[in-house]
């Protein structure tokens, strides 16, 4: 979907804002949260963690929008998001998302 | 005869704490995992995870507490699931779990009781079981993982793998046909047949959550990876792999007729809720046609 | 009928029905089975006094599934038992043992035919007596219990179910088909007077609970579904916690344990029957249909002043090893009829260590020992 204008109710509109948690240890470097994040939230991690895995590592603060994919993909329980604060929706962002 | 033992060393308390006091409560759904088993058994890239995920999410979802649900399991890697929960589970014997969830959900309809396990469990040894548990309507909630071959023993061929696919006892490419489990399921009597993968994990959590409020017997195919005994025989690749491959070769089509959807080596996998009906159960029945007959009315 | 749905009164019933009312009176509210002669009665009359007790019968799709949902519904919390014959008491085995591992009291009955195979559908055998004992794969130890009469298959059913529900373990009534089918007067007595046992539940909360940890008794409390207690049950070799385990050490002290509970208490759990054993010379061993022919022997015999005596073996496993160590020290011979053979014989033989004699009277299957069969062999050693 494309969108030309910033939506006229655009200000009763806000985005939730997700703080991350990731257990390093228990990851076993799948990279199925890193693939799937819908905001490319995510990377490989340069370090290996206790087990001999590469865990994932927030590359973009502030991007992760709390759609808790990631946690609900993960197969070793080694990941979540709670929701942090709501950023109001701005022109930007409208451009960022009718990109993709 | 004399006995000479062997000494008996006792059950390790302080170890078992220490595991329970590190490894436990790390992440939120830690409450709905048994306290020190995790991390579980499960090779890296295996779907099985994510399914059991997925259950635990679509009991936050329903709301249904711990302690009103049970799971039981066959053997294999998926029957594994059953003791990873943090409820009263049951890991029976291989291709027995139905018979057994039989007798528990018969004699506790107030339980919410859901069967775990694989396609080589449920639907070679267990076939048996299975058609005749949809037949009756028994109410019970049904999720096989399906990863095309029998994990837990290295790898063989399953009654779901599809031609030509390798396996360690097809290594020429399997000759054999395989079932499409949705039409099985559906045929034998199912009241509610869906078949997702485990890159469809919201619909997956969205479809369990949706069998716990229907009473019978629910089927719910999940196509998982199983990197090891699948994915790189068969050229697909690691359990990542796999999970690309469903998302770009995946159809999603509810309504489906379940005649329609069998999976070929490498071809389209049509995922969705493909029926849904309504259909008096074992118990209900049971219970209408016998046991009121001989009811005392309370005086 | 009473409240408790215990036909108290005087019944003239087969064995089957017998061991049916049985089960009734000891508690039983699930039935799982599939048709078989010589036990399919036993079904029929669950099929149709299970519901007037608000109790569940269903025919399963065989008897591995059968014996599967009696543990499913044992852990449900209800008292549940199976009946087969030889065929599906081969099916049974694999879930025997899982009953055995998980420590899950329920009862299967086994009335015997002529085996091996499909043998001899409709007549008598006693053939299955070590398939009993060491049928299912691993290391274990089984109560099993030989009725000789409908009025034992009542009462023995009964008793069968409170060993079961003490030692938490599956618990095997070897009926034959000749006391399955045979009908006589059965007396089932007021519902009071029926001594009923259930498992011990836990006492603590579930905080801290240790599913598989037992006290002295070697038998720990049993926690059901639903009760909150959130225990994982595995056919998988497991530690207290019920948790999985892998090692040689964990494996020593459960399996060791499942066999104690049961060797530390052959006393309380065997039943032998003592018939003219009084200062004998020759001593007839013999269990279930072929007891009843051995004590009209024994009575010919002693009414013609020889020294004979016969025990009635009630309980077949354990089987009572002391008993037979005394009374060998002090006779000539055993004499042990079976409708097989040869499998309680070897016991005896073991037992007996050499100190007296022991001469088995098999028979194939099909039919019973005559009174002279035995007589004659006791006559050998006390012409
Ligand atoms: C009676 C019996 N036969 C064989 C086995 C060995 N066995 C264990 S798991 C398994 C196959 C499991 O395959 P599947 O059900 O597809 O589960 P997966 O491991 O793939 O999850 C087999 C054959 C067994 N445990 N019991
Ligand atoms: S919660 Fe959603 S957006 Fe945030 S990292 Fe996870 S998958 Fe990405
Ligand atoms: S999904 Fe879980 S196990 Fe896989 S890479 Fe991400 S955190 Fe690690
Ligand atoms: S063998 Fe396959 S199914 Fe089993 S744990 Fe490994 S990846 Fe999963």
């Amino acid at each position: 979907m494309k969108f030309w204008r910033l939506p006229l109710d655009a200000g009763s509109h806000s985005i939730p804002i997700g703080e991350l948690h990731i257990i390093k240890d228990r990851c076993k470097g799948c990279g199925f949260c890193i693939e799937f994040c819908p905001n490319q939230v995510l990377k490989e991690a340069p370090e290996f963690n206790k087990k001999g895995y590469h865990p994932p590592l927030v590359t973009k603060q502030g991007e992760c929008v709390n759609c808790n994919l990631c946690e609900i993909i993960c197969p070793e329980f080694a990941i979540y998001s709670v929701l942090k604060e709501y950023k109001e929706l701005t022109a930007e962002d409208i451009a960022g998302y009718s990109k993709k | 005869m004399k006995i000479r033992y062997q000494p008996i060393v006792p059950f390790d308390q302080e170890g078992f704490n220490r595991l329970k006091d590190e490894q436990h409560g790390l992440h939120p759904d830690d409450q709905y995992l048994k306290p020190g088993r995790i991390p579980h058994i499960w090779c890296p890239g295996c779907g099985l995870g994510v399914v059991l995920n997925t259950y635990i999410n679509a009991l936050k979802m329903t709301g249904i507490p711990i302690d009103r649900s049970v799971v039981v399991s066959g053997i294999g890697c998926t029957g594994r699931v059953a003791g990873y929960l943090n409820m009263d589970t049951y890991h029976t014997t291989h291709g027995r779990a139905i018979p057994f969830a039989t007798g528990l959900s018969l004699t506790r309809p107030d339980l919410s009781v859901t069967v775990f396990s694989g396609d080589g469990d449920l639907f070679a040894i267990g076939g048996n079981h299975f058609i005749h548990a949809a037949r009756r309507n028994v109410n019970l909630k049904v999720i096989c993982v399906n990863n095309f071959n029998y994990g837990m023993t290295g790898g063989q061929v399953a009654p779901t793998t599809p031609v030509s696919a390798r396996t360690t006892t097809t290594p020429y490419g399997n000759s054999e046909a395989s079932f499409n489990l949705p039409y099985l399921a559906h045929a034998s009597g199912a009241v509610y047949v869906a078949r997702w993968t485990t890159f469809h994990a919201r619909q997956l959590v969205n479809a369990i959550a949706e069998t716990f409020s229907i009473d019978g017997f629910t089927f719910i195919e999940v196509i998982a990876p199983c990197p090891v005994g699948y994915g790189r025989p068969n050229k697909i690749g690691s359990g990542l792999d796999e999970m690309i491959y469903y998302k770009e070769n995946s159809i999603v089509q509810n309504g489906a007729d379940p005649r329609n959807v069998d999976i070929a080596l490498k071809g389209k996998i049509v995922v969705g809720k493909f029926s849904e009906e309504k259909r008096p159960t074992f118990l209900g029945e049971y219970e209408e046609k016998i046991l009121k007959k001989f009811r005392r009315t309370e005086t | 009928m009473s409240d408790s749905g215990i036909l108290t009164g005087e019944y003239f019933i087969n064995g089957d029905e017998a061991c049916a009312e049985g089960a009734i009176a000891a508690g039983c509210r699930f039935f799982a089975g599939y048709p078989i002669t010589p036990a399919t009665e036993i079904a029929e009359r669950m099929a149709r006094r299970l519901p007037q007790v608000q109790g569940i019968c269903i025919q399963m799709e065989d008897e591995i599934a059968s014996m599967a949902a009696i543990l499913g519904a044992s852990w449900g919390g209800t008292k549940s038992m199976t009946a087969t014959s030889g065929p599906g008491f081969s099916l049974m085995m694999e879930n025997i043992g899982l009953g055995m591992m998980t420590e899950t009291p329920c009862v299967i009955v086994n009335i015997m035919r002529g085996g091996p195979s499909t043998g001899l559908p409709t007549l008598v055998g006693q053939a299955d007596v070590m398939q009993a004992r060491w049928g299912s794969h691993g290391d274990y130890e089984v109560i099993a219990l030989s009725p000789s009469s409908p009025q034992e298959m009542f009462n023995l059913t009964i008793e069968a179910f409170n060993l079961s529900e003490i030692y938490r373990l599956p618990v095997l009534i070897l009926g034959d088909e000749l006391v399955g089918h045979m009908s006589e007067k059965v007396i089932i007595p007021p519902s009071d007077q029926i001594h009923q046992v259930s498992r011990v539940r836990p006492s603590q909360s579930p905080d801290g609970y240790l599913p598989f940890m037992a006290g002295d008794n070697l038998v720990p409390p049993m926690a059901c579904a639903g009760e909150g207690y959130h225990v994982h049950v595995t056919g998988l070799t497991h530690d207290e916690q019920g948790y999985p385990q892998t090692t040689a050490q964990v494996h020593e002290r459960l399996v060791r344990r499942l066999a104690d509970k049961i060797r530390h208490n052959t006393s309380k759990i065997i039943q032998v029957e003592e018939f003219e054993t009084a200062n004998s010379e020759v001593m007839v061993v013999a269990y279930g249909c072929t007891s009843r022919t051995a004590r009209e022997a024994v009575q010919i015999l002693r009414s013609e002043g020889k020294k004979v005596g016969l025990l009635r073996l009630i309980t077949l496993w354990p089987f009572p090893e002391e008993r037979i160590r005394q009374v060998a020290q002090g006779i000539k011979a055993f004499i042990v009829p079976e409708i097989n053979y040869g499998q309680i014989a070897y016991e005896v033989e073991r037992c007996s260590q050499g100190r007296a004699e022991t001469v088995l009277l098999p028979l194939m299957g099909g039919a019973i020992h005559t009174p002279e069969n035995i007589m004659e062999a006791v006559k050998e050693y006390l012409p």
